[in-house]
Formats: C-alpha cells, structure tokens, sequence
C-alpha cells in the first residue's frame, strides 16, 4: 500500500511528524513501512505554459518551434521535438535555469539554428511513473487540463511536493488497505483523532428501485450487495488532483467514473464497480455461482471459462462481472455510457480468493476482498462514491439504495483482565494505562467489575477475536521496548542432544579430522541422478514435485552420492583436485508411484576421495588415494562407534561401480548380517561420463550405525607377560581375499593368539601371474604365564598347516 | 735416563702439536703409552738404578706421562668439539619453509553456526528435536493456524508434492509433532534446526533450500518478558555481549503477540553503516507468544499454559557472523570457501 503523506492529512492531524518520522513510528508500532519517496525528484522551476502557436522547424523534419506563453507577459520560443505538442495546448514548461530530475539543467540552446528558451517536459522527464499514464502522454510531452493558470509551479499542479510511505502489509493488517485504516492506526500511535470525510447526497425525485433491482442467491459467498443508480452522466477524465492521488498511489488515471471507484477503494478499502446500466438487461442484479459451461469475457479482454465454485454477478440470465475481481466486457463503463449501476458489495475472501488465483488475476479488488474488507463500509463507499460522480461526473443519484443481505457485522466481545495482560506479558500496567491505550485504540470497552473488561473490537479490525490479540495490540502501543527482560521461572531443566544427535556429531568430527571437508547439497535433483546408483538408493521411486522450478531439481534425491560427484566435478573444473568430502543428510525413498503418504527420510553418511593422498608440496610427492584410503576413512567411523568386529566388507558390484573394486558394507545386527551400504570405485565409464581422475566413495545408512554404535568402553589389563612373534610368508592365489586368511588362522591359532596383521603383500613374475604371497606377523601370548618356544612352534605349525591345506599355500623361505 | 725421559717428552710433545686427525692422535698414544710404548721401554730400565734414583726417576717418569696424556686428551676433547660443530653446520636447514601438513577437514559454515546455537540453548536447558522434511499440510499449515485458503499462506511459496504432501516451508511442523509427543506435558523447551524449502529465485541472499532454527517453550506462566530475555541472552552469547536487541509488532499465524527482533549491527556496533543501512540495527529472527489455537492443536489449554516460539535463518546467522557476501556459497561447496571454517 502506497499512502501519500499530503492525501493523509484529510483525515488525520500529522502536523507534529515528517513524513520519515511517521513512517519510523508506523514501523515501531507493527506496520513496516519499506521507504518513503519524495514524489519531487528533483523538479524546478517548470511552470504551467501555454502553447500559442507551432510552426515546423526550417531545417529539421522532426522539430517544432513553439511560442509559449509562461505568464510572465513575454514569450518564449520553444524547440519541441515531441509528435504530440500542438498550439492551444497547457503544458508543463522548464524555463531556462530549470532543473530536472537527475540533475539536468535547462540553458538557452540553439537548436538546428533556432534559439529554445527552455523546453516542454513528458512526464518521464518530470519524474513521473508514466507507466500509469495513458499511452499517448508516455509517447509525448505531458498534456494538462485546460484552464490552469499559467506560471503555476508544476509541482503545485501534478502534487509533487509529497512524499509516499510505503506500506509492507502482514496478512493480518488488511485494514491498512486504506487511507483511514491508516489514519486510525497513526491516531493510535500519536494520540490524534480521526476526520472522516463529508459529503451529501442531493435529492432526486428518480426513484433506483424503478430502474434497478437487486437479488443474491448465493447468500454464503456474499452477505450483502448494495447497488445506487446514477443517471445521466457525462464521461471525462477525472479532475487533476484527483489522478494526482492515484497516481501517488500507484492507480492508473482512466475516466472520472472508474477513477472515483477507485478513489473511494484507496479511502474506504471497499472495492467498488460501475456497470453501465443500460447494459445491463432489465436493471436486473443476481450474485450467484458460476454455471458449468458459462464464459465471461473481462475487462482485460479474456474470455474466462467458469467454473461451479466462482461468484458470478449476473443479470439474471448471463454474467457480467467476476465478483469481487473483475468486471466484464460486457457491461463497461465506455464513452457512450450514459447511466450506471454502482455497485457496492460484501463478497466472501475465500472464494474470491480461489478464483483470482485460479486465473492468476489479482486486481487491486480482489486483493482487499480476499483479505476480508470491513462490512460495515459497504454503504459509507456507496454513498462517498455516489456523492463525488455527481460532483465530478455531472450524475444524477436517483433516489434510494437498492440492496440484498445486510451488514453482517459480527460483533465481538472479548473480555480481558488486567492481570491477565501482565501476566502474559510480564508487564505492571495500570487500568489507567490499559484504559488509555483503549481510548487510542478507538474501541468500545466495559469494565463490569474494576480492571476487568469487556472489550468490542472494532469491524474494521476483523483480525482481532480473542484476548491474545487485545493484548498484542495493548503491548505494541505500549511499546515492546518497554516490556522487561526476565529470565524464565519454573523448574530448571536438562538440555542434551539426543543419542544420534551426539552420534552424528562425533562422525562429523572424526571425518573433518581425517581430512575431509564436510559439504551441504541439495535436496532437490534430475531423475537422471537418482537412477544413477539403484543398488545404492534400494531402486527407489523418486519423489517427484508438483510444480518444479526446474527438471535439473524436480525430484527428491534418493541417495547423496550423486550430488558429491557433482561437487567433486565442480572443484575440478576449479582446479581443486584434491578432494576429500563428505555429507550427512537425508534421502527420500518410497515404492509408491504416486504419494499417499510422506517418503520414507533414510539419514544416510557418503563420503568421497580423489586426488592426491596428501596435499603435496616440497617435502610431500603427490600420491593417488585408492580403495584403502576410502575404507581407512570407513574404518574410523567405524572403530568410533564400537564397531570394528560387527561390519565386513564383501566383495559386489553395483552398477557404476568398479567391480573389482567394490564392496558391499555389511553389518552384524541381531536381526543377522544386513548390507548398510556400499563402498568403492566408481566405474571407469562413470569417470570419464564425469570427468572425473580416480574416485572412491562410499554410501551407507546412519540409522543402522546409531542403532548398533557402542559407546562403553571396558579397560582390559595391560600384558604382564611377554609375547613370541613369528612371521610367516606365503604364496596363494592371487585372487584368494586375505580376509579369509585371516579367519583361518584365528580359528586354527585360538585364544593364544593376540593379533594377526598383513604387512606385505608381494607379486611377481618370479610367483606366476596368478599368485601373490602374503606376509603376515602373528603375536602369540598368554596373559597368565610366559610362553615356551616349544608351545609357540606347534602352534604355529598348526596354522602353517592349516593355510597349506584349506589355500593350498607354500611357504615362502 | 733422566736426559732420555726428557727428551721424550719433548718428542711427543713436538710431535702431538701437529696431530690434525682422531686415527694419528690414537697412534701416537699407543707409541708413546702404550704397554709397549717408548716410554714403557725407557721405564724398563730402571731395575738398574739405584735406590735413591729410583723414586727421582719413578717421578719423572709420571711427570712425562702426566704431560703426553694431558695434551693427548685435550687434543680428544678439541676433535669431538670440531666434530660436533661440523655436524651441526652440516645439518642447518631451512627453517622458513612449511611443515608438514597434517590433515584438517572443516565442519560445514551452516553446521558450525547450528551446533554452536544447538550448545547455547542446550546450556540453557533446551534439547533439540528433528522432524521430517516432508510433511502433510497438516502438520506445516493448518496445525499452525493457517487453515486453507488463509492469505497468510501467501507469505511462503511452498514445493507441493501432492495436496497433502509437500516440502516443509518451515521448522514449526517439528513444534507441533514435539507437543503431541508431550501428551499435554510441561515444561517443553526444545530447539529444532532442519532444512526447509521455499520457492525463490536464488541470488546473494535467497536459497529456495535453506536451514531455520525454531526455538519453543511452553510451561505454566510463561511471559512474553521470558522471551524477551532468552532471546537476549542468546544474542550476547552468538554475537557478543555488547549486543541490545529491539522487537517490532509483526504478523505470523502462530504467535500473537508476534515480533520481529533486531540486533545491533554486527559490523558498526550500532552507529550506523551500509551493512545495516545506516539505522544500526539487523533484522535476525521473528518470534512471539504461542497463539492460542496452536496450542489447542498441540494438545495443551491456553488457559492453563503459555509459550513462546522464535525462529531464524541459519544462513542469516552464518552470513553475518563470517561476512560472507552470497548464499550460494553455501551450497556450491568451492573446497577453498569450505576450507576456510576448519579452524575454531
């Protein structure tokens, strides 16, 4: 809402603010105001003048030279470029030694050879938004009514010396759609009072129920319809303080009939419609419901199809207006109207708001119906509306107002206690206090027994209905600021996160500890993503949205990985190639087709490497991660929940996955061994699809981890006795896992055995291309004694033997 | 044998001072002292001395080799100096250049920002409480006291899914979901970080993926003047201890009163500049007092307790805080923006 600081001071005493100052007041107290705009930018010394004569220019085609006259009694001779300019014409004049807008100021020129002692102005060189205007005056210079006096300041004329407060409107605040919500808001906040404007109604001896005659058959979607009937009227442009306002405003100017609509909209906050009413068949008005099948063409030239659930004004037989959004071609108001039907309605915001979205057609009207205009102006409009189209549009009222409903004010009585207040608020008030604020306030209250009240909250507030709402509005003209700070009372209690909470913090510390920086990405991505890793998303259906901005996000992600690969992409292309990420987020998953419930929100951990190992520099080579850089990182989360025996990798091959290098996470729950995840390279196709160097990753559920993580930790004794190590070289196939080596050998060497660990793995063309020998180091002890070298060696012939018969194994001497 | 002794200490002597090497410095000790050294020979001889020589001589004996021993172990002692120092010239390096870089991984800005504000109201006694990201209409809407069809509903463009189903625009569904989960309990005092969706263009400071954390407390006499101190007391420790806040009336479904709250300006301290358009304030988060119908839907008698909720923008904090000029920063991941935050 735009509100003119000037148009404001009809209905309320300002004179002790600036237009800043009450904008700074309006803001304190709830309604924000976003700027406040000098309507003058900068214009000086233009003046009214008249153009006597227009002659072409001698030696251009395009130019005009006029003779001017500024009321100062001498001439002016004027080069004019503009297609429009004409003698007989008022126009603005920027006399030599003007300003405008943006700094321009006017000298005496020689235009083509012809002295121009100043120029005529368009409305865009004075500033104006001439968007509003009507097309020929945006081509052209800007031409004013007749009759001005000539050498009135410009300013004067077109209202530039005012400023603008714009209004950023919460939903609740739709009584400041008008001047006078506005005036009663300022009142409250400076202790004024409100004028309301006055006007009369002359007598006619036309009788409106003989021409017109009103009906609402749809009494739900509109309460009440009023309805005046205004002969003979003489269709012009309105007058030009009255375009002034609405321009100020931000309404575009169009004839002296719809402006004054709008003029009493801005004021009231009641919108209003002229029908032309011998277009409408037998004076007839019925409000109803759209029928199925039934079209309107608009006032924007549209053919609308409607539908069962919008309002329709009809005249019975046909619509002519789209209720509370727009009127019809049908029945407009055009140079040969002659008599109108004014109309003056309570429509329901619900519905009206249905149909101007529905048609993406949202006009100054339907905005205010839709957030509920106050019923009690229904008629106050009518007649302010009557009254000026018989003062500015020469009509005559026929007598009486034809309406259906009634004002169905609902009248709300909301009781309160001062110690209520207090309490909710923290506050001390006084009943003195409270009682000033009401009178601010402008609402009628009872006080049945002392600091108890019962208070009617006015129409135009219609957002005020329980007591929580009296007292909002008791604290902000109060003054927030002026409401205490205090700790909150009552039992202390204790603040922790929960276990996963705590779980997936200390994953993510351990993560950025190893070296990995931890990344935020969409939630939204292409269906191309999420089919890229099926086994990895569980070939889940993506979630698709209704509306998407864009089919590169029009689907939830159903697994991370894809978006890490993106990123991993990104900081290539920025030569950022070594890289080490990863994220913790949740990821969409159902098997509907179509959504009848939410998705299921799997948290999942995914983390990728490529690049170099370790960052290089002087003293440090660059080295390739490969897969055991990857399962390093695994293995640390791992090891952090408690789980180092529970989770096994197996080999697999996903798709997009190298599948020799792949495997699937696997987790020991008490339900039996479950895949959690997967773990790998990507596949060497996928890479070079991506543009990627070698790339390892893993993907895997987190609930699965929170679930299992063990977080006791129970010390074991330190060794007294000392340990015997032996070890052992051997060559197997090479294709042997020496996961399953090691398994062997703890089954064969039992609880002697303290730990078993490869530290070499060798091949060679010596072995034969497919072998492999396998070092190991096996730490044998025995926590009550020391062992003897003899019990060592039969031990360890037994693992030895053990290995040659189940991996057909030689020992390497 | 006294001349003899003599001349052999003026031998070694002579010959010691050119010694310039560990190895000769060694022979000579031997042909000198050693058990078949020239002065072991000389000595030999001193069976055939009488006895009033024999002690002079015995004595002079000891003198010469006193003084050969003295000069040899200076010379030793002279070699291990030479020797260290030559050592440590040999191993001077340059101690300009880097370290070696031990691995450092950064927590993401926006999780930064949200476990330090999660620590501060857990210091104050809050948990924290998630929620799905996809929710009903219900939960993100209507149980918010914004039925259908409201205007308010305007004020966020929201991703549907379905009628029912969309992406939550907001963190309030997981205040609603916490107080059923309650079953009318009190006190509730739960914080709810998450990720939210709303439609917007993204430029410098719109995201239509974004984080929020939502605040609510319901007890038995809770008091907008509660609010006002929590949220004080949050700012001083987040922004500093400097910190004043100021609330403006404002407008959301779920609170009544509702307000906006400013901060002062993290960059001037309040004297005005361009980040805060010369008034000294920022604009953080919005909050009030539980409205009553949310309340009701949430299980709980607005005649019997009262709340409050507040709510911001984890990328606001996070912008703010670090002086970061584009919130798109947050999700393109650039390793040189990430690696900025791996420190303290």
């Amino acid at each position: 809402m735009k509100v003119s600081y000037k148009w404001l001071k009809d209905y309320v005493d300002v004179s002790g603010f600036s237009a800043q100052e009450l904008a700074e007041k309006l803001t304190r107290g709830g309604i924000e105001v976003d700027g406040v705009e000098a309507r003058n930018q900068g214009v000086t010394g233009v003046v009214v003048g008249y153009v006597k004569s227009k002659e072409k220019h001698p030696d251009a085609d395009k130019l005009n030279v006029c003779q001017v006259d500024v009321g100062t009694g001498e001439e002016l001779q004027i080069v004019c470029g503009a297609r429009n300019v004409d003698a007989g014409q008022h126009v603005p004049v920027a006399t030599v030694g003007a300003k405008l807008p943006g700094g321009l100021a006017i000298k005496r020129a020689k235009l083509r050879g012809v002295e121009s002692q100043g120029m005529i102005c368009s409305a865009k060189e004075l500033g104006i938004n001439d968007k509003l205007l009507p097309k020929e005056q945006q081509d052209g210079i800007l031409v004013l009514p007749q009759g001005l006096k000539l050498g009135t300041p410009i300013a004067d004329v077109l209202g530039l010396d005012d400023e603008i407060l714009d209004l950023d409107l919460t939903p609740n605040r739709s009584d400041a759609l008008s001047m006078l919500g506005v005036a009663y808001e300022i009142a409250a906040l400076t202790g004024g009072s409100v004028k309301l404007p006055e006007f009369q109604i002359p007598a006619s001896s036309a009788k409106a129920e003989d021409h017109i005659s009103v009906q609402i058959s749809s009494p739900e979607q509109c309460s009440h319809y009023a309805a005046r009937y205004i002969k003979g009227i003489k269709l012009a442009p309105s007058p030009q303080w009255m375009q002034n306002r609405l321009i100020a405003a931000g309404v575009r100017p169009i004839s002296n009939i719809v402006d004054i609509t709008n003029y009493v909209m801005l004021e009231y906050g009641q919108p209003l419609h002229a029908f032309d009413a011998d277009k409408v068949a037998g004076g007839k008005i019925d409000v109803r419901l759209a029928r199925e099948g039934e079209t309107l063409e608009t006032l924007d030239g549209q053919l609308r199809k409607l539908e069962p659930h919008m309002l329709v004004i009809t005249d019975g037989t046909q619509p002519i207006a789209l209720a509370g959004v727009m009127g019809g071609a049908n029945s407009e108001v055009s140079e040969d109207t002659v008599n109108i039907l004014l109309e003056s309605a309570h429509f329901d915001g619900g519905t009206v708001r249905k149909t101007s979205r529905q048609f993406g057609l949202r006009s100054e009207a339907s905005i205010r119906f839709e957030k509920e205009v106050d019923p009690a102006v229904v008629l106050k409009a009518l007649e302010r509306a009557a009254s000026l189209i018989a003062e500015y549009a020469d009509g005559h009222i026929a007598e009486g107002v034809v309406a259906a409903g009634s004002e169905a004010i609902k009248s709300v009585q909301i009781s309160v206690s001062r110690e209520r207040i207090n309490r909710y608020l923290g506050t001390e008030l006084s009943g003195l206090e409270i009682k000033t604020i009401f009178g601010r306030l402008n609402v009628e209250y009872e006080e049945p027994q002392p600091d108890s009240y019962v208070v009617r909250a006015p129409s135009r507030r219609g957002d005020i209905t329980r007591d929580v709402d009296i007292i909002e509005e008791i604290a902000r003209l109060y003054g927030y600021d002026n409401i205490p700070t205090t700790p909150i009372e009552g039992a202390t209690t204790p603040g922790a996160l929960t276990a996963s909470q705590a779980i997936r913090r200390q994953i993510r510390n351990r993560l950025t500890d190893a070296g990995l920086h931890e990344v935020i990405s969409y939630s939204f991505t292409s269906p191309e993503r999420t089919s890229l890793f099926p086994a990895i998303s569980g070939n889940a259906v993506p979630v698709r949205l209704s509306m998407p901005m864009s089919e590169d996000r029009s689907v939830l992600r159903t697994s991370i990985l894809p978006n890490l690969l993106d990123i991993a992409a990104y900081n290539r292309n920025r030569k950022n190639e070594n890289i080490a990420i990863f994220e913790a987020g949740s990821v969409f998953l159902t098997d509907e087709a179509e959504l009848t419930r939410q998705p299921h929100e799997r948290q999942k951990l995914a983390a990728l490497l490529t690049g170099s190992r370790r960052h290089p520099q002087w003293n440090v080579k660059a080295e390739a991660v490969d897969f055991y850089d990857i399962k390093g990182v695994l293995e640390a989360v791992i090891e952090l929940l408690g789980l180092s025996g529970k989770v096994n990798l197996q080999a697999a091959a996903p798709e997009q996955m190298h599948p020799g290098r792949t495997a699937a996470i696997l987790l020991d729950t008490p339900r039996g061994s479950e895949t959690i995840g997967y773990i790998g390279q990507l596949h060497p196709d996928t890479q070079r699809e991506l543009d990627l160097a070698d790339t390892y990753v893993f993907e895997l559920n987190l609930e699965a981890l929170y679930e299992a993580a063990d977080s006791s930790i129970v010390y074991r004794a330190l060794p007294r006795f000392p340990a015997s190590t032996r070890d052992i070289a051997v060559v197997i196939d090479r294709k042997q896992e020496t996961g399953s080596l090691k398994t062997a050998i703890v089954e064969t060497a039992g609880e002697l055995l303290e730990s078993v660990e490869v530290f070499d793995i060798y091949t060679g063309e010596r072995l034969g291309a497919d072998k492999k020998s396998v070092a190991l180091s096996l730490v044998y002890r025995h926590a009550e004694r020391t062992l003897t070298d003899e019990e060592v060696t039969e031990l360890h012939a037994k693992v030895v033997e053990r290995l040659e018969q189940s991996f057909h194994a030689e020992l390497r001497k | 044998m006294k001349e003899r002794l003599e001349a052999l200490r003026q031998e070694a002597l002579e010959e010691l001072k050119q010694v310039a090497d560990p190895g000769v410095l060694n022979d000579l000790r031997i042909k000198y002292l050693g058990k078949k050294g020239a002065l072991t020979e000389i000595l030999r001889g001193m069976g055939s001395l009488s006895n009033e020589e024999r002690p002079i001589i015995g004595q002079v004996g000891n003198e010469v080799r006193a003084a050969i021993e003295a000069v040899i172990s200076e010379k030793q002692e002279l070699f291990i100096r030479q020797e260290t120092e030559n050592r440590l010239r040999a191993e001077t390096i340059d101690v300009t250049l880097p370290g070696t870089k031990t691995a450092a991984g950064a927590v993401h800005p926006l999780n930064k920002v949200v476990q330090e504000i999660e620590d501060i109201f857990i210091g104050m006694g809050y948990t924290v409480a998630e929620g799905p990201e996809v929710e009903t209409d219900y939960y993100n809407f209507e149980a918010l006291n914004l039925p259908k069809n409201h205007p308010a509903r305007d004020m966020q463009d929201s991703f549907y899914i379905t009628d029912e189903i969309l992406m939550r625009t907001q963190t309030s569904p997981v205040q609603i979901r916490t107080m059923k989960a309650m079953n009318g309990k009190t006190p509730v005092k739960i914080i709810c970080p998450g990720k939210v969706y709303r439609r917007d263009d993204d430029d410098a400071t719109h995201s239509f993926q974004f984080n929020q954390i939502e605040g609510l407390v319901i007890d038995k006499n809770i008091r907008m003047s509660d609010l006002k101190g929590t949220l004080l007391q949050f700012v001083q420790q987040i922004f500093g201890e400097q910190t004043q806040i100021r609330l403006r009336p404002s407008f959301f479904p779920f609170t009544e009163p509702s307000a906006e709250v400013d901060v002062t300006c993290v960059q001037c301290g309040g004297h005005g500049c361009r980040m805060c358009k010369q008034s000294g304030w920022l604009e953080i988060l919005g909050c009030g007092m539980v409205h009553p119908r949310v309340l009701e839907m949430g299980g709980y008698d607005p005649n019997e307790v009262s709340g409050f909720a507040f709510g911001m923008g984890v990328e606001r904090i996070a912008l703010l805080k670090y002086g970061i000029d584009d919130i798109r920063h947050f999700y393109t991941n650039d390793l040189r923006f990430l690696s900025q935050f791996a420190r303290m």
